[in-house]
């Protein structure tokens, strides 16, 4: 198997709430491959999304070892962190997240403003990221001008436009209805298959995971089977 | 530069209300440009050649005060003094309160040798003018404005001077003969105005008299004018009607400021303005900073830096108070020719709206500061939470 492009060791994950301290994540430890397509799945509450979030670098582990992309995010600040995720992870949600006053190419362009590309580079980037996800013909439109499977389309294409090391989804699919969820599905296999991007994606569609090239159950903060690579 | 259509798409995420918040914003800029003008116009008085010739004595104490008419004769004995006159507050009105008359009582030989080449009279007017005992040269914009014409008796109503003969307030002129001014920038000035005859106004004043308001002097040379106004007031020290001698145009602004402290009154209301913009501003940005957590978030996400989002929600804050600051400042400009017509005596300068602008930095930096820290602050993973 290829090298590890993400690892986790060990890695804990608690939260305070209140005077409570809840335990998300247990001394769990993984490895995603480059251009693996990993389907994360789990009853709510399980740790998945918590653990998207340690591997997005959104969020830091309370112990252990995080290594995304050749980079310790534990070791990280929040500056650093930032333009680490600017440079490796895209995004996308479940509900598009899209800024509801830019069209679908401005918000296409957004990761590009972190970037020293021109205004136009960054236009022709933005149209290319667009095409590739085949909805070029809405550049000029506005999210609410968009169905729901239109919407993460573009959602898409943002979290590709800046040519992320590592895809990173968290219920794509749970607000499409079946026919737009496969289209974004296939979307994204097309994405890993063809152009080597490396998925990982938190879902509670059996369908939709079927899509993944791996998949992983979680219970209770820990992988119900081994997530390291073998040697 | 990059993020400009950001901030701009931002601003009008809420077209409504960044409509109706500019549009109070506008109007409240408005009157800052006018108030701060008006208030530059108070602290600055013109440094213009035009008028430099020109001193006013008054009392020292306060110009209600009145001086002693003897002491003409004195003031002209000072080198350098070229012409004397003199004048007094009239307070009048037409008909209504609301009308007011810049009415001065003057005399005619003396005041015209002074502000010679000032006015335009006709020979006709002026000489009708000198031979009619209860005569009025009235400007062309007031005859204008109460459609006066030559021949008319017009009653003025004095809020001060009752008639010896009579007790009456009212005081009734012959309107004998019509003058423009010479200089089109002073035109507004004399816009109100209308003279008649000293020795009228002291014969027929049931007191104060043999008084006068004020005197005003030419001097030959106006870099003598300091030197002139200490020996003016040098004749006058220590008796009992001591005297100030000043420029004619802080003259006439200490004249206005009279109703009070104008300066501290416009400081207060242009404070009032200010604290205004801040909690309307404020609002505007808490609320819609509010509203966007979840974007911002995502911005964050995507690998916003918290020093990037801390200034576009800044930027956002600077670019609308900056349109609210232009249109504002801007409708301030071009009401200045209304408001000189308002302020005799009182110029004013369109740089006074440069510090409208530099509060308009302020403003967005002080109500922009709170909900950009809250912005930058913003923790990724909760923002998310309710929407991902």
């Amino acid at each position: 198997m290829s090298e590890a492009i993400v690892s986790l060791r060990n890695v804990d994950k608690r939260y305070i709430r209140g005077k409570q301290s809840v335990e998300v994540l247990q001394g769990l430890s993984l490895d995603i491959a480059k251009g693996e397509f990993v389907a994360l799945m789990g009853p709510s509450g399980s740790g998945k999304t918590t653990l998207l979030n340690l591997i997005g670098g959104l969020d830091n582990a309370t112990a252990g070892e995080i290594t995304v992309a050749g980079e310790r995010l534990d070791k990280l600040g929040s500056g650093a962190l930032a333009r680490w995720r600017a440079r490796h992870v895209g995004f996308v949600f479940q509900f598009y997240n899209l800024m509801p006053m830019l069209t679908a190419q401005r918000n296409v362009e957004l990761p590009l403003l972190l970037t020293n590309l021109s205004g136009a580079q960054r236009k022709a980037n933005a149209l290319a990221a667009l095409t590739l996800v085949g909805i070029a013909d809405r550049a000029k439109h506005k999210p609410n001008e968009l169905s729901g499977g239109q919407a993460q389309r573009v959602a898409i294409a943002r979290a590709l436009v800046a040519d992320p090391t590592l895809l990173v989804c968290d219920e794509p699919t749970g607000d499409l209805d079946r026919k737009s969820a496969d289209e974004v599905l296939h979307l994204l296999q097309i994405l890993n298959r063809d152009h080597g991007k490396t998925i990982v994606m938190v879902t509670h569609d059996p369908k939709a995971a079927e899509f993944a090239s791996r998949q992983l159950h979680m219970d209770k903060g820990a992988l119900l089977e081994a997530g390291t690579l073998a040697a | 530069m990059k993020y400009f259509p950001l901030l701009w798409a931002t601003l009008w995420r809420k077209k409504a209300r960044t409509i109706f918040t500019l549009l109070s914003m506008i109007v409240a800029f408005l009157l800052f440009g006018i108030l701060e003008t008006v208030d530059y116009a108070f602290a600055h008085p013109s440094n213009g050649t035009n008028g430099a010739d020109k001193l006013v004595t008054t009392n020292k104490y306060s110009i209600t005060l009145s001086l002693p008419f003897s002491y003409t004769q004195q003031i002209r004995s000072v080198p350098g003094v070229a012409e004397v006159t003199w004048m007094s507050w009239f307070g009048g009105y037409y008909q209504e309160s609301k009308n007011f008359i810049f009415a001065l009582p003057m005399d005619t030989d003396t005041y015209f040798n002074l502000h010679k080449d000032e006015f335009i009279v006709s020979a006709a007017h002026m000489q009708a003018f000198r031979n009619t005992r209860t005569g009025a040269l009235v400007s062309s914009a007031l005859l204008k404005k109460f459609g006066w014409k030559v021949g008319d008796k017009v009653p003025l109503h004095s809020t001060i001077w009752t008639q010896k003969k009579d007790a009456s307030l009212d005081w009734t002129f012959d309107i004998v003969g019509i003058f423009d001014a010479k200089d089109p920038t002073q035109a507004s000035q004399q816009a109100q105005t209308l003279l008649f005859h000293y020795d009228l106004f002291d014969e027929g004043r049931s007191f104060g008299k043999g008084t006068v308001g004020w005197f005003e002097e030419r001097v030959d040379d106006p870099t003598q004018s300091a030197a002139i106004s200490t020996k003016i007031d040098a004749l006058f020290a220590n008796s009992s009607n001591e005297t100030k001698t000043q420029p004619a145009k802080e003259f006439a602004l200490a004249f206005i400021k009279q109703l009070g402290d104008i300066g501290f009154v416009l400081r207060a209301i242009l404070g009032a303005v200010f604290f205004t913009l801040l909690f309307l501003t404020g609002n505007t940005m808490m609320q819609s900073v509010r509203e966007r957590i979840p974007e911002l978030a995502v911005l964050k996400t995507i690998g916003f830096g918290d020093g990037t989002v801390l200034g576009l929600v800044l930027g956002e804050s600077l670019l609308l108070c900056l349109i609210a600051a232009v249109i504002g400042l801007g409708l301030s400009y071009l009401a200045l020719p209304i408001i000189r017509l308002g302020l005799q005596g009182v110029e004013l300068s369109p740089s006074a709206l440069i510090p409208g602008f530099g509060a308009a930095v302020l403003l967005a930096l002080i109500v922009g500061t709170p909900p950009a820290l809250r912005a930058m602050r913003l923790n990724i993973v909760d923002a998310l939470a309710d929407k991902r």
